[in-house]
């Protein structure tokens, strides 16, 4: 039971943060039909840029930022995560504006061949030295480890604890913020409208005079800000990073894109949805089969998923007009 | 009575008129055919042949090496072609076919050369006994690989394009993890024996670590046959019936399908023969000389690579996939001093590439294809002397 209930809180952690990442594969899809390869890699910078963010802040508040027992006051790990937040944003844009706008009306498979090139650049600029460089590094702690709850199992000397930790909760409270921030932008502004509008379908609502390629970067602007948000969690979940190109932080951001096709891809809910499905199925596989095979979980769902139901589980299956 | 035997020896001698010339030339042209289709592979084995005596004198062991590696990425980034290039599905899991046939083939020749000879060093000389293991382990990794293509393609009669290539990336990524999870390989003849082939199941191959030791058969000589029998292969599918309906597809599935192409027939088949000849590509590269196979090759890194080679010589250009499969083969070894820029300037190249030539290299077109069109493009001059060209032609 203990062990359960220890696996739901990490499920519904990671849950979270594949959820966040996964709204912005799913908005991107949803406005421009292509999968933004390169949406992984501003999540690694978000996490890189806090890192490099929180060693130069520490410092500057007479702080050790390799001594994991100091703890800096609150507002440190808030300014972090909002400039990260504002630094992926910016390069959002830029990446939209220099690279995929001029592809617009270019041949599906060109588009999603940028996204990976994009998303190399992004990789391999990161791993020059005098960026982020190739060796991984330790996340400083800019939260305290306080246990807020921890729950007993069984009596006495038998007892399991489980303990719920401040790290999670934050995690969590702030992904579903965000989450429920975005429903609200998605469905009740004027910019949700014409999002929704430009995604269904794009030369209509540019007719309708919504200015698409402001939509478009403002799209891919709140995607990335989403995904800086969740670079900033995981690391702050498990501090040891790894370097940018690291296969690790291409296999999070695919995790994450399987999420939003579970779900139904363009459909923000099911993102939610698909998110703590994968984490759900990761983690309770991983715990109660064998950890070793936890990717394979995610992907064999991701083609059971496919070829069940292709339109994902909340999405609606478009009929092909000829 | 005279009159119709004549009429009927008449008719009978002009209906051997009419045939004979018909039925004495059919074999002469069939056996022409059959030459003609020949030569392309005997003019690749003489090619091989002398690459495979006479390169490594020439050049030495590094830079024939790069030259094996070249051909392997030709063989790979033609075949990846037939399924993204001809029928514009969209694969990213080609390394993982390459794996699986170089798992597979490393694993007949590893634990075949145990049981034949009891030791897994090269056996026999150049066309000798361990190169016919070698051979056939290859065509087994290869038919294994297939099967795994035929398993692929089957989603993709439902699913289109971006849903399809993270299907296939998804394969990549089980087939690695499955791969780290296999046993320590079985490391003399004697363990095996006292064991008994029953450790053979699940096969031993190395887990996380990779599968070392395998016997290195790779050379010039088979490296460039293969390549040559991919390029027949490729070229002749391009002209057939099955690769213009395999074209269509990539054209367009739904008027395709309105003109009666079999698109669940036609996706499949391309996924089979695409991950047979990557099978293959993956028995040469396990065979291939400071070589340790391992999970990681079926990545989606490595898919990447071939995948960028394919668009980069242009979608369904058979002569420019090989061209920049080539170059982007060399081409790294060649920057080796500025290994921290070079995927920089590989990414940036990729991007400028889609948005300055989104064609690729050739386009559509053959290298060959190019210096006729140059003439056609000119339409006045085509169309006033008609007979300019033959005439050119003959002065020549």
């Amino acid at each position: 039971m203990s062990d359960f209930v220890q696996t739901l809180i990490t499920a519904l952690a990671i849950g979270s943060l594949y959820a966040l990442i996964a709204l912005g594969y799913t908005m991107v899809y949803g406005i421009l039909k292509f999968i933004n390869f390169a949406h992984s890699d501003i999540v690694v910078l978000g996490a890189w840029s806090s890192y490099t963010l929180a060693v130069r802040i520490l410092p500057w508040l007479t702080l050790d930022p390799h001594n994991p027992a100091t703890v800096p006051p609150f507002w440190v790990a808030a300014v972090v995560m909002l400039v990260a937040m504002m630094f992926c944003g910016v390069v959002g844009f830029a990446i939209e504006r220099l690279a995929y706008r001029r592809l617009r009306r270019a041949p599906r498979l060109n588009v999603l061949i940028t996204a990976i090139g994009v998303s190399l650049l992004l990789q391999n600029v990161g791993q020059l030295n005098f960026v982020f460089g190739a060796s991984p590094q330790k996340m400083p702690a800019l939260l305290p480890s306080w246990e807020l709850a921890s729950i007993a199992f069984g009596e006495g000397e038998s007892a399991r604890r489980v303990v719920i930790g401040l790290i999670d909760v934050v995690i969590f409270s702030l992904a579903t913020t965000l989450m429920l921030m975005m429903q609200y932008l998605v469905f009740h502004t004027k910019l949700g409208v014409a999002m929704r509008a430009v995604s269904f379908n794009t030369d209509t609502a540019a007719l309708m005079g919504i200015p698409v390629d402001r939509v478009v970067s403002f799209t891919f602007v709140l995607g990335s800000v989403l995904a800086a948000a969740a670079g900033f969690l995981y690391v702050m979940k498990y501090p040891s990073m790894n370097q940018p190109a690291h296969a690790i932080w291409v296999l999070l951001g695919l995790k994450a894109f399987v999420a939003a096709v579970i779900g139904g891809i363009g459909n923000v809910r099911g993102a939610v949805l698909g998110g703590f499905v994968i984490a759900f199925v990761e983690q309770f596989g991983a715990f109660y089969i064998s950890s070793n095979y936890r990717d394979v979980y995610v992907f064999a769902l991701l083609i059971v998923i496919l070829l069940v139901k292709p339109s994902g589980l909340l999405g609606s299956p478009v009929r092909e007009k000829v | 009575m005279a009159k119709t035997t004549d009429s009927s020896q008449f008719k009978t001698s002009h209906s051997n008129a009419a045939v004979a010339p018909a039925s004495s030339n059919s074999p002469s042209g069939l056996a022409g055919n059959m030459l003609m289709g020949l030569l392309p592979i005997a003019v690749g084995i003489l090619i091989a042949l002398l690459l495979h005596f006479l390169l490594p004198k020439m050049v030495g062991l590094y830079y024939s090496r790069i030259v094996t590696d070249i051909g392997i990425a030709v063989i790979m980034a033609v075949s990846l072609n037939i399924v993204n290039g001809m029928t514009g599905q969209f694969s990213i899991g080609h390394a993982g076919f390459m794996t699986v046939g170089g798992y597979m083939a490393a694993f007949v020749s590893y634990y075949g050369s145990m049981c034949l000879w009891g030791s897994t060093e090269t056996h026999g000389g150049f066309l000798g006994s361990g190169e016919c293991l070698f051979v056939a382990s290859c065509i087994v990794g290869g038919l294994l690989a297939a099967g795994a293509g035929y398993v692929v393609g089957l989603p993709s009669l439902r699913l289109r394009g971006d849903y399809l290539a993270i299907v296939t990336l998804g394969f990549g990524e089980i087939i690695r993890v499955v791969l780290q999870q296999t046993g320590k390989v079985i490391d003399s003849a004697e363990a095996l024996k006292a064991g008994g082939l029953s450790q053979l199941v699940p096969p031993p191959v190395g887990g996380a670590l990779g599968f070392g030791g395998v016997p290195k058969y790779t050379n010039l000589f088979w490296v460039f046959t293969i390549l040559t029998i991919t390029l027949v292969v490729a070229y002749r599918l391009k002209r057939s019936s099955f690769g213009r309906a395999m074209i269509s597809i990539r054209e367009d599935e739904i008027a395709a399908q309105a003109m009666g192409v079999n698109i669940a027939r036609q996706k499949v088949l391309a996924f089979v023969i695409a991950a047979f000849f990557a099978g293959v590509a993956g028995g040469l590269f396990a065979h291939e000389r400071g070589v340790i196979l391992s999970p990681k090759d079926a990545g989606f890194q490595r898919s990447f690579d071939y995948v960028i080679m394919t668009v980069l010589g242009g979608r369904g250009s058979i002569t420019g996939v090989m061209l920049a499969a080539g170059l982007l083969t060399a081409l790294p070894e060649f920057l080796r001093e500025f290994e921290q820029y070079r995927l920089v300037v590989y990414a940036l190249l990729l991007i400028i590439m889609m948005l300055v030539r989104p064609q690729g290299l050739l386009g559509i077109h053959e290298v060959w294809d190019l210096w006729p069109r140059r003439r056609t493009t000119s339409p006045p001059r085509a169309a006033s002397k008609s007979s300019s060209p033959v005439s050119s032609q003959e002065t020549k």
